[in-house]
């Protein structure tokens, strides 16, 4: 289409200067020939800008991996501190998985088909921990649920620690994560409308059929994606995870914490090795989530 | 939209499950909220004069500010120029690009703050040369920008691209006719189509940056006064036992973010658009 109307004015510009008089000429017949320029600075401009802020620093960190040496990136990732930390990363990355799948779908379900009080409020509550630094949720989480916080009296009543142990972290990934299988969900239920299932349940079925039968295929790449997210970014949450627990070696420390403490220590081919088991994990689940774009779209 | 049908009329059973879901994102998001603003307003407005009368308090919530909206302004021009060159030219390596741009939504920005750094770093042939030009990036507020330039580097593009996807190629050929020169043509066929979008997009990689910690901690090198943002100054001050003085300051922090998020919201609802 562009082709067609570059060469309509191309056309246009050549039959023009047979005409002779310029300043008879359309302004923009007159800056014709600078066209093919502007949209090779164009061109040029956007390809330094995300040459220099996408592509030069993955290239970088790739090199930099090389230069530090694949082995001794392994040896670092071998020691028993970076294994538990990234175990640790992998349960708390489930355990978000799976509470976002479940909670995700309910509260979208609730949220598009069911009609009560305080809907629009939690709507943009589920929302919100897009919004907010994790290093302010972290905070928060502590106030609430610290040393003199809000509900200090009722958790020391129960035994249960919750700041700088792994409760802290499964609350502090699960805040994080919890926008996107929701968000996801609920814009599929608002596109296809209720037909096939009202066609479901004046045909008898019960709802649990309707919803598994009729609901859960349609959302299935909606919420496939929502779920690609809130794990990329369960994996990945480092502010909240860095507060509520304290990055203690071998008990509360993830992958990235262990990444900036390794950092700190000057312990580059552990904190390398590492960056670069989370930089492929993204890249997968990069693959993933362009996967289930396509299948989103088409229906 | 469309109110749920009578069949559809929920169960007791889903009545009860969307009563545990309710429960849960109030006790989840709302509760922890509520606890940060009652001890970051303990003294009510005094809590704020008192954190903003450090110095190191208030430039970190400066440099905060600044970076941020400049990053914001950075992306909604050249995300859009990006997303207009994604969509509109067949380049080769197009697909590779587009699929990369998603990239620092998947990557742990901690991850992202070191790919920064050994880009831009005094070792590399790249950080090297800009020090010797006098513009150093680590530890330097070039950093801090670059770094929230990559973190939000999505947002406009992803929001840009489907409105141009969407416009009505007659719309820019009957303006190309009628004698509209191409800067023309964009101001009046292009810009009040993703206007909107750019902005709403812009103000969510601005609130996006306000809040920035993982990659900032390894890029900026956190000096107080230099390169201290907001976010890290937060950080510190739990870090070194006082919590109280640091949730006043992200009180601060806390209503701009909802305001902007409140802002973008509304410009999304308007044109029908969603965020990245």
């Amino acid at each position: 289409m562009l082709e067609r109307a570059s060469g309509a004015v191309a056309a246009r510009a050549a039959s023009s200067e047979r005409a002779s008089s310029a300043e008879a000429q359309p302004t923009h017949l007159r800056w014709a020939h600078l066209q093919p320029i502007g949209r090779a600075a164009l061109v040029g401009l956007v390809c330094l800008y995300l040459g220099a802020i996408l592509i030069g620093p993955l290239a970088a960190l790739g090199v930099e991996l090389a230069h530090v040496g694949i082995p001794a990136a392994l040896h670092a990732l071998a020691q028993p501190d970076a294994i538990s930390a990234l175990k640790m990363s992998i349960e708390l990355t489930a355990i978000s998985v799976v509470v976002n799948t479940v909670v995700g779908t309910l509260g979208a379900l609730a949220i598009v088909r069911q009609r009560f009080f305080g809907r629009a409020v939690v709507n943009a509550l589920a929302d919100l921990p897009l919004a907010i630094s994790p290093v302010m949720i972290g905070l928060a989480f502590v106030l609430l649920l610290g040393r003199d916080g809000w509900l200090s009296p009722l958790i020391d009543r129960i035994g249960l620690k919750v700041v700088f142990s792994f409760p802290g972290l499964v609350i502090a990934t699960l805040f994080v994560a919890l926008p996107y299988t929701l968000r996801e969900v609920v814009y599929v239920l608002e596109e296809i409308g209720t037909n096939e299932e009202e066609a479901a349940a004046t045909l008898g079925a019960s709802a649990w059929q309707i919803f598994w039968r009729v609901t859960l295929p349609n959302i299935r790449f909606g919420l496939g994606y929502g779920v690609l997210m809130a794990l990329a970014r369960s994996l990945g949450e480092f502010g909240a995870v860095l507060v509520l627990g304290g990055s203690i070696s071998g008990q509360t420390q993830t992958a990235t914490t262990f990444i900036h403490d390794a950092i700190e220590e000057r312990q580059t081919a552990g904190a390398y090795g590492m960056a670069v088991v989370l930089a492929l994990s993204s890249v997968l689940l990069l693959l993933g989530l362009e996967w289930a774009k396509r299948h989103k779209k088409v229906r | 939209m469309k109110p749920a049908a009578y069949a559809l009329a929920p169960t007791a059973g889903e009545r009860l499950l969307r009563n545990a879901v309710v429960v849960y994102i109030w006790l989840l998001v709302a509760v922890p909220l509520v606890a940060l603003v009652r001890v970051g307003l303990a003294d009510g407005l005094q809590s704020l004069t008192h954190a903003l009368s450090s110095p190191v308090a208030r430039a970190a919530l400066w440099l905060t500010l600044w970076t941020s909206t400049l990053v914001a302004l950075l992306n909604a021009v050249l995300g859009t120029a990006s997303a207009w060159v994604l969509v509109r030219y067949k380049l080769p390596g197009r697909a590779l690009v587009s699929a990369l741009i998603d990239l620092p939504l998947a990557i742990p920005t901690l991850v992202a703050g070191m790919m920064i750094a050994v880009l831009y770093g005094p070792l590399t042939l790249v950080g090297h040369a800009l020090e010797l030009w006098g513009m150093p990036i680590m530890f330097a507020r070039p950093g801090i920008v670059l770094a929230l330039l990559f973190v939000t580097l999505p947002f406009v593009i992803r929001a840009v691209e489907p409105v141009l996807m969407e416009i009505d190629p007659a719309e820019e050929e009957a303006a190309r006719i009628l004698g509209a020169g191409p800067l023309r043509t964009f101001q009046t066929v292009f810009l009040p189509a993703i206007g909107p979008a750019a902005l709403s997009a812009a103000i969510r990689s601005l609130g996006r940056a306000l809040g920035e910690f993982g990659s900032i901690v390894i890029v900026a090198g956190n000096i107080p006064l230099r390169t201290l943002t907001a976010p890290v100054y937060i950080f510190g001050e739990i870090e070194s036992g006082t919590p109280r003085a640091a949730a006043a300051v992200c009180v601060l922090l806390l209503v701009l973010a909802l305001a902007l998020h409140g802002l973008a919201s509304f410009i999304e609802r308007r044109i029908g658009a969603r965020h990245a």
